[in-house]
């Protein structure tokens, strides 16, 4: 929480006195295979073709010990860290890269060894312990053939947070390269599951995207579903059977506080935030309906948006704010509807086979991502009005989709037949490079969040 | 909790809790520390009884007269079904007997639903058996309903008669 993250290559320059002195070459003229052509990774079909990265362990000016282990040694972790996010990506295939990189060369790299292992891009850093007990790790990304540097940032961290800076790193290559937003320097929140199948122990967990810094939020005394970020990461909404009433509840990650969000002696479920943190829109159960309701975060009187008899759940607004998806089964089975925030002009976008469910819109606006149920439960993705539906994913049970912070990966829970056991996994928006995410225990419900600050 | 302990007395005493608390069974103090028993399940085994007899108006009493506090439903239905007519029909003679005692029905799916339908189906399941209740004259004022979705299946497997088992809704009386 208390990282000071500075991405601003004057402040590598300013606390690097020693790098900044070497020239960064912008010109290399005509060295590459490809003269004039930018090197670019195509964000759609670059999973058919990875691009060749060479990731070489990060030297240190001076190794020195910090609460996180010496600089050496994070050099070799930060590049590993780097590795994995980009190779996860599935756009990059990183090269062997085992050969030694000495602290001046970081801004001077050995173009002609590099060209040698295939691959078109070099990152390299470095790791620094500061008096002040912080870390600077900086990151330069060259394009080989070019010899040329294309660009360079660096993270101010404390050391305990040096995986973030690592993922920073990760993040302007990506981002540097596929012209894209990133999302490696994110969190996911979801529910810990454990235990026999018809007693399930539920907890609220949280990591980051790569399944690193794994920490339990509940005890599992009572179950929790469905938790999700407040856009400003501080808080979570989720759902409680605590003290057997079924109701949503905030939880503040920095101080573990709860509240209860909707004061009412009906269930109260599927809660998610508005984009701009100011509302929180939900269901709730009267009787046989179930009606969308959004109530303000600070509290106040909860203000119904749905009123067709039957099931009105799982509300997620679009990322403007100005529009709301959910399901409803007011037309038999379970369907997708799109409506304005304020509950007007309720219409129908799912007409494909099977029955459509659990909605969530893509940070980028462009696709709603959503679970079909037809023999079992596949995740799949449709535009806002309804076309060019797709489906993902070919589990027996694969629900609950939730988007990276670039709209690019959709991750989502998977029951396994039989037994239960619940996995989460991601996959690219494109329908390949199916992941399984590592957790301790089983999990569901995963809520992926926004890119940190 | 004071229904532990092996009186008559007490056991009637029970009786009197049970009336008293209908409005929020769910905040009952837990057990004290010292307490020799384990903690009574809410949908444990049927006890109750004292010796050999089954104290009236207790769980065991409505599950021996009742005969079941469970009703099923078909896929993705609340729809009461000539069998559950006649089961809730038994349970509403049983509440008419005891006025004193309030129940929780809980309201439950099978997996092949996304879990917040699921939530919301298990609560419209719940309540149609309420509704069902309130209709042969039971108050409503002594029904809670709680949904658990597809969280608390009953059955394991992944095939029809597990789901068929897990679709239910159970009439749970306080022990």
């Amino acid at each position: 929480m208390q990282a000071r993250l500075i991405a601003a290559a004057a402040a590598l320059l300013a606390s690097s006195a020693a790098l900044a002195q070497v020239p960064a070459t912008k010109a290399a003229p005509g060295a590459g295979p490809q003269p004039g052509q930018r090197l670019v990774v195509d964000i759609n079909g670059g999973i058919s073709q990875p691009m060749p990265i060479a990731i070489p362990a990060m030297p240190t000016p001076q190794v020195n010990r910090t609460e996180a282990g010496s600089t050496d040694a994070l050099g070799r972790q930060v590049a590993e860290v780097v590795t994995n996010d980009l190779k996860g990506s599935g756009l990059f295939k990183p090269v062997s890269a085992s050969h030694p990189v000495a602290f001046p060369q970081v801004t001077a790299p050995e173009y002609d060894y590099w060209s040698t292992t295939g691959a078109s891009a070099l990152v390299q850093g470095f790791v620094q312990a500061n008096n002040d007990g912080t870390l600077t790790v900086g990151c330069y990304l060259y394009d080989v053939y070019a010899k040329q540097e294309l660009t360079r940032q660096g993270f101010v961290v404390k050391p305990a947070d040096w995986r973030r800076a690592a993922h920073k790193c990760a993040d302007t290559v990506y981002t540097r390269l596929t012209g894209e937003g990133s999302y490696f320097d994110s969190r996911v929140v979801y529910v810990s599951e454990t235990g026999p199948k018809n007693h399930r122990t539920k907890r609220l967990a949280i990591m980051d995207q790569d399944g690193a810094n794994h920490r339990f939020l509940t005890n599992g005394q009572s179950i929790v579903l469905t938790p999700r970020f407040a856009p400003n990461q501080q808080e979570i909404v989720y759902m409680s059977y605590v003290g057997n009433r079924p109701r949503i509840y905030t939880y503040e990650i920095g101080s573990g506080r709860q509240h209860l969000v909707v004061s009412s002696p009906n269930m109260t479920f599927a809660p998610r935030f508005s984009p701009d943190g100011r509302y929180i829109v939900y269901s709730m159960s009267t009787g046989a309906n179930t009606q969308i309701y959004r109530i303000p975060t600070s509290g106040g009187t909860p203000q119904r948006l749905t009123s067709a008899p039957g099931i009105n759940t799982a509300p997620c607004y679009s990322p403007d704010g100005s529009k709301i998806v959910f399901e409803s089964d007011r037309s038999g089975g379970q369907q997708i509807y799109v409506m304005n925030a304020d509950g007007s002009n309720q219409h129908r976008i799912s007409f494909g086979a099977g029955r459509h469910a659990t909605p969530v819109w893509s940070p980028r606006g462009d696709l709603i991502a959503f679970t079909r149920i037809g023999g079992g439960f596949d995740v799949g993705v449709m535009a806002p009005d309804g076309s060019g539906e797709r489906i993902l994913t070919h589990g027996w049970q694969d629900e609950g989709p939730t988007w990276s912070p670039n709209g690019r990966v959709i991750m989502f829970f998977r029951t396994a037949q039989g037994s239960g056991h619940t996995s989460l996994w991601s996959i690219d928006l494109t329908g390949v490079n199916e992941r399984h995410i590592p957790t301790p225990l089983d999990g569901s419900d995963p809520a992926w969040g926004p890119l940190r600050p | 909790m004071i229904a532990r302990s092996s009186t008559v007395l007490a056991a009637a005493a029970l009786l009197a809790v049970a009336g008293c608390a209908k409005k929020k069974p769910a905040e009952l103090p837990p057990p004290p520390p010292s307490s020799t028993t384990p903690a009574p399940e809410a949908s444990g085994p049927p006890t109750g009884g004292v010796g050999n007899t089954v104290v009236p108006g207790s769980r065991a009493d409505f599950l021996q007269q009742v005969g079941t506090d469970t009703i099923h439903f078909a896929f993705d239905s609340s729809g009461i079904d000539p069998e559950a007519q006649s089961i809730l029909t038994a349970q509403a003679r049983w509440l008419s007997q005891h006025p004193n005692v309030a129940v929780t029905i809980e309201g439950h799916c099978d997996e092949r639903g996304t879990r917040e339908y699921n939530l919301a189906l298990g609560e419209r399941r719940a309540n149609a058996a309420k509704d069902f209740l309130v209709a042969q004259g039971v108050s409503p004022g002594r029904i809670s309903t709680i949904s658990y979705g597809k969280e608390r299946p009953i059955a394991l497997g992944s095939n029809e008669e597990a789901w068929a088992q897990n679709r239910r809704a159970v009439t749970v009386v306080p022990q």
